[in-house]
């Protein structure tokens, strides 16, 4: 127990530094793509719950992003400076509780909605669930589009930038750790049992509807996170919850590699950085990355890692010979 | 028997499943003592596979009802009735194709887990114990099977005799009292469901089981079992012992038509 304290001090201090650090000493371009991909991480390893590993088809993953970054952001523009007495100018110090409390408050928004729309999941599978998921994404989008309190179509404005790299680091280290200790436990064997042959895994006493209502409940749970986060950091408008991003995310696990972690964060990170990578190519950026997909497709449709994970043990031995 | 004298592990009583017009299995009595071998056979498209279904919970009897350990199950979902106790192999092995046969087993061996998803999620002591007594119960099953040396091997990649072992081990590792077997020896060679024959047999002593099975292998059903029901368009045409149902006039129309 102690030693996770530790741990855990050890980790949010490191990443705290690792943020001082690259503030100071990076190009903000670079920082903010840097920023960009560790929410994209986060939104493909939470994604990669549902459709890599328990083997539903969930395109609504920006709609539980939205419930996220809007239920946070009305939270600290209108809860905040009146119970916790910090305004968009207080410290940073002062500002990180009420945030934490606020991104906490949008995970768990879109927990909630991952239930409701994990119901379905009952009596839905493929593509039939697939569309739900996705008409879900839709109502949600239009639906917060004619909220006036939260800005509606002018966009939310006012909400102070909290979010910064250590924060998002932090969060895709517990989103990271929290989904492979399921993946590996009696649980997330019980999950990959789904993916795998529900007939087969509900004769054994696998609950398989409780098992798919809760990977969707975890799931959107980081996503509202990953929402939270990015309302916090950048301008919010719902049109960057369209159905569009949910599609993006899903390409990012499906390149990286269904069902693998490494895989998740490698389909992010790449796909992140590549259009900016190729920003040189100007007009020509959209074919040219079209095609990187295309290809890589071709020459992997299980995508880069497949179902396997770049693990300690396996980069010693292949440093050993 | 051995066990609790007296009620039957299973019994149907006047089971009915109707698809529409066609009666499936039509008023069937079905009892299984506790610790009996018991075949259920009959021509193809007799409703014996539909008689697991309704067993299983993945059909609901369009009237009368099934009994286990004198409480009624028809109508309750399959993952429950699993959970009282009822495993079972299907016709065409339906592994976790993906997965290891350690991994094939080990999600069988949930049910007795008692770690929860909090303890999973924060790795507490409790949750690696039960990780650990779930690994070394899935590595004593594979050995019991003899299928030790294909533990890390992804279960599609075994032969297809070996499936159908993997398929009973995974079914045993959650602890049944019940065991239904669908065609255990399909697609086996002689030696191999000679093989199937004695480790039906054993497992049944050693884990003190009640196993019904379905097979079309009469040297099988005939080597093992110790009653048979004997299925025809879905009803019961005989009922009783090897020798009782090789030389029932019935049974033996019911194979090979009315003028043998």
């Amino acid at each position: 127990m102690l030693r996770r304290l530790l741990l855990g001090a050890a980790t949010i201090g490191a990443v705290w530094a690792v943020d001082r650090i690259l503030v100071h000493g990076l190009n903000p371009y670079y920082y903010r793509i840097l920023v960009l991909c560790g929410l994209n991480v986060i939104l493909a390893l939470s994604l990669n719950l549902i459709n890599g590993v328990t083997g539903q088809f969930s395109i609504g993953h920006a709609g539980f992003m939205a419930v996220g970054a809007y239920t946070s952001a009305a939270f600290t523009v209108y809860g905040v400076p009146r119970w916790f007495g910090v305004t968009p100018e207080s410290g940073p110090l002062a500002a990180a509780l009420p945030f934490l409390a606020a991104t906490l408050l949008g995970g768990c928004c879109a927990a909630f909605a991952g239930f409701l729309v994990g119901l379905p999941s009952m009596r839905l599978r493929g593509d039939y669930l697939a569309i739900v998921t996705l008409g879900f994404g839709e109502i949600i989008r239009v639906a917060i589009l004619n909220i006036d309190a939260v800005g509606g179509a002018r966009g939310f404005a006012g909400i102070p930038q909290r979010t910064d790299l250590a924060w998002v680091l932090g969060w895709c280290v517990v989103t990271f750790l929290v989904i492979r200790n399921i993946i590996r436990s009696v649980h997330g064997r019980a999950l990959l049992a789904i993916r795998e042959d529900e007939i087969a895994a509900e004769a054994l006493g696998v609950r398989t509807t409780r098992y798919k209502v809760t990977s969707f409940v975890i799931s959107a749970f980081f996503a509202g996170v990953a929402g939270a986060l990015f309302s916090h950091y950048t301008y919010l408008h719902t049109n960057s919850f369209t159905f569009m991003k949910s599609i993006e995310v899903i390409v990012m696990i499906v390149l990286g590699g269904m069902g693998s972690l490494s895989g998740s964060i490698l389909g992010a990170t790449i796909l992140t950085a590549l259009p900016e990578a190729l920003r040189f190519a100007s007009a020509d950026r959209l074919i040219i990355y079209s095609a990187l997909l295309i290809v890589l497709m071709i020459a992997r449709p299980q995508g880069i890692l497949g179902h396997r994970e770049i693990t300690l043990r396996w980069l010693r031995r292949r440093g050993a010979p | 028997m051995s066990g609790g004298a007296g009620e039957p592990l299973l019994s149907l009583r006047r089971v009915t499943c109707a698809f529409g017009g066609l009666k499936a299995v039509a008023d069937l009595d079905l009892e299984l003592p506790r610790g009996t071998l018991a075949g259920l056979i009959g021509p193809n498209g007799a409703g014996k596979t539909t008689v697991f279904n309704l067993i299983m919970g993945v059909y609901r009897p369009t009237s009368g009802s099934i009994l286990l350990e004198a409480r009624p199950i028809e109508g309750r979902v399959t993952c429950t009735i699993a959970r009282r106790g009822v495993a079972r192999t299907f016709q065409n092995p339906r592994l976790f194709s993906e997965l290891t046969c350690l991994e094939n087993v080990q999600i069988a061996s949930h049910l007795h887990c008692g770690a929860t998803l909090g303890d999973s999620v924060l790795d507490t002591a409790r949750s690696r114990k039960e990780e650990r007594l779930i690994l070394e119960r899935s590595r004593a099953f594979l050995e019991e099977f003899r299928l030790t040396r294909y533990a890390g091997e992804k279960a599609r990649n075994l032969p297809y005799g070996d499936q159908r072992r993997l398929e009973i081990a995974r079914a045993l590792a959650t602890e049944p009292t019940l065991l239904l077997l669908d065609e255990p020896a399909a697609g086996m060679n002689p030696q191999e469901s000679e093989a199937l024959m004695h480790l039906i047999h054993d497992v049944r002593s050693r884990y003190r089981l009640t196993v019904l099975l379905i097979e079309h292998d009469m040297k099988v059903v005939m080597g093992i079992c110790e009653r048979i029901t004997v299925l025809d368009y879905g009803v019961k045409i005989a009922e009783g012992t090897p020798d009782a149902i090789r030389s029932d006039r019935r049974v033996i129309e019911a194979y090979l038509g009315e003028d043998a």
